[in-house]
């Protein structure tokens, strides 16, 4: 290195470290990682490895996985997966709002009420939640609809109400809706203040301003985690196997009963649990970016 | 001709802090009154208690004679609901220092908004005076909009523009020009002169001592919780009482100086 000093207007790409003749062109050479190549290597060895294991080893039943993995049995549970899904989580969805709504409120006795709910059906395993309601039969016999203090209108055997359709409903959209609550709720908190201040000022009315300023903008903040509850719900509905309800994965532990082939039907199931997560998360990676887009 | 504002007594405290202490202020219909003072003085708190954004502990605020908030019953004072309290909104415009436009909705939707919901007009009569106000602010072309797609000025005047929508009697202007650009803040003075020459009646928080001076009727100091000083204009700038409201714009006036030479 000279001692010189750089006159002042010197291009950057002109500066050597011996100024040998001008006019020299400098390079620049690309970053090189040569341990990620080794590292690359090493895994889809191991990879490698593992897959060639699992095609040869007999034990995982590849023919049984083929052979049932489109049978009637198995798409009828995959059908019963899918719906519970939708339809718990559309309850979810419906029910959190509404307990977010009421968890905001000024009125203590809308908040109260909210913050138990949330705290019970939080607090409480999903699974306990659903043997729970299928067996309500044992807490309340009979369901009465009547006038407080009166006569009663209607009376049903909580036997008859209750099946394990109903059950897992309950379970999986009560629960759903507790975590959509808090979901919905810091949605509607990360909203500016300066957003409900306006609405005030000219007149606006909390629940109005909830509906046409705040909720619109907030959904930008809720749905990308609403996708990711709805990933997970397609997982839980699994849970109702327990009570009975010939979901994906009691339909598959039905054929395994049978036929004593564990392993290749809980495969069958993971393979459509693994398909349909795909299926969501690429719907979500395009839902996160439309929400991202033009933020505010 | 009764008073459009008047204030007996307000005080307010946020916990222990006493911010505004014993304020008496009277504003006339049609007078254009600018508030000064440094920050921290009370005057953004008292403008937010005229519209019962803030509740005050004590004293009372009449606005067009309606007690503001409150319903008075002998001695008693019975808060209003949320729905009363809107209603005492609509006759009381704001304009924020960040403008907080609704920003999922188009200059027009935000202008249309309130009147359409909350006063039930026809969706074609709020875009027709929609269209009327937004040319008054001198942004015809803006109209489709989005706030993020506007400068700092061009969103406070469509502000405005949605505040005048719900045909006001009184406008209250926060710090209006604070949060701009220095070029942007002329365009934005502009509109509020030639509001206040149509004969609105406007409270304004500002720091601008030149439109203060130019366009305001009165001025008052506040420090500390207090009106120090209330003046019309030209006593006001010309002639200070006060011993503080003489401090505070000998100050005022000194980096106005400084600004000038700098220029």
């Amino acid at each position: 290195m000279t001692s010189e000093t750089l006159p002042i207007r010197q291009h950057p790409s002109e500066m050597t470290g011996a100024q040998a003749s001008s006019g020299d062109k400098v390079t620049i050479a690309p970053r090189r990682h040569p341990w990620r190549w080794v590292g690359g290597a090493l895994i889809a060895f191991i990879l490698f490895r593992i897959a060639s294991s699992m095609v040869s080893n007999e034990n995982f039943g590849w023919d049984i996985v083929a052979e049932y993995l489109f049978s009637p049995v198995v798409l009828s549970g995959l059908g019963l997966t899918i719906w519970l899904t939708v339809v718990a989580m559309t309850l979810g969805i419906v029910l959190g709002l509404v307990l977010a709504v009421m968890a905001l409120s000024t009125n203590p006795m809308a908040r109260y009420p909210a913050n138990v709910y949330l705290w019970l059906f939080r607090g409480t395993p999903v699974l306990v939640q659903l043997i729970f309601w299928y067996n309500l039969a044992a807490l309340y016999p009979a369901i009465q609809l009547g006038l407080p203090f009166g006569q009663v209108l209607a009376e049903y055997s909580t036997n008859a109400l209750i099946t394990p359709y109903t059950a897992a409903l309950l379970g999986l959209s009560l629960n759903e809706a507790a975590y959509m609550a808090e979901i919905t709720r810091a949605g509607i908190s990360s909203i500016d203040r300066g957003q409900e201040e306006a609405a005030k000022s000219l007149g606006m009315v909390r629940l109005l301003t909830l509906r046409r300023i705040i909720l619109p903008q907030a959904l930008r903040v809720i749905i990308p985690p609403t996708g990711n509850q709805v990933i997970g719900m397609l997982k839980m509905t699994s849970l109702v196997s327990v009570i009975s309800l010939y979901d994906l994965l009691y339909s598959v532990q039905g054929v395994s009963a049978r036929t004593f082939q564990v392993i290749p039907m809980l495969i069958v199931a993971c393979v459509w649990y693994l398909f349909m997560t795909s299926v969501l998360s690429l719907g979500q990676k395009y839902i996160e970016r439309v929400c991202s887009k033009d933020a505010y | 001709m009764s008073p459009m504002v008047t204030a007996r007594g307000v005080s307010k405290c946020f916990g222990a802090l006493k911010v505004l202490d014993g304020i008496d202020f009277t504003l006339a219909r049609g007078e254009v009154a600018c508030l000064v003072g440094r920050s921290g003085s009370g005057k953004s708190t008292f403008l937010r208690c005229i519209n019962h954004l803030e509740e005050i502990n004590e004293g009372e605020i009449h606005v067009d004679g309606s007690l503001v908030g409150y319903r008075r019953d002998g001695n008693t004072l019975y808060p209003l609901s949320e729905r009363e309290t809107a209603r005492q909104r609509l006759g009381i415009g704001m304009v924020f220092q960040r403008f907080n436009l609704f920003a999922h909705m188009t200059a027009l939707q935000n202008i249309i908004e309130a009147p359409v919901h909350v006063l039930g007009i026809r969706r074609e009569a709020a875009v027709e005076e929609a269209r009327q106000l937004m040319a008054r602010v001198g942004l015809s072309d803006k109209l489709d909009a989005y706030p993020r797609q506007l400068s700092g000025g061009q969103q406070q005047r469509v502000a405005i523009a949605r505040a005048l929508a719900m045909k006001p009697k009184l406008m209250l202007f926060d710090e209006p020009t604070s949060a701009l650009d220095p070029e942007l803040v002329g365009e934005v003075l502009e509109v509020m002169r030639g509001l206040a020459e149509s004969g609105m009646t406007m409270l304004i928080v500002t720091h601008e001592m030149s439109f203060a001076r130019e366009v305001a009727d009165t001025v008052a100091f506040m420090d500390q919780g207090r009106i120090v000083e209330h003046a019309a204009a030209a006593e006001f700038f010309g002639n200070p009482k006060e011993d503080r409201t003489k401090a505070f714009l000998s100050r005022i006036l000194k980096s106005a100086d400084k600004e000038r030479d700098a220029a």
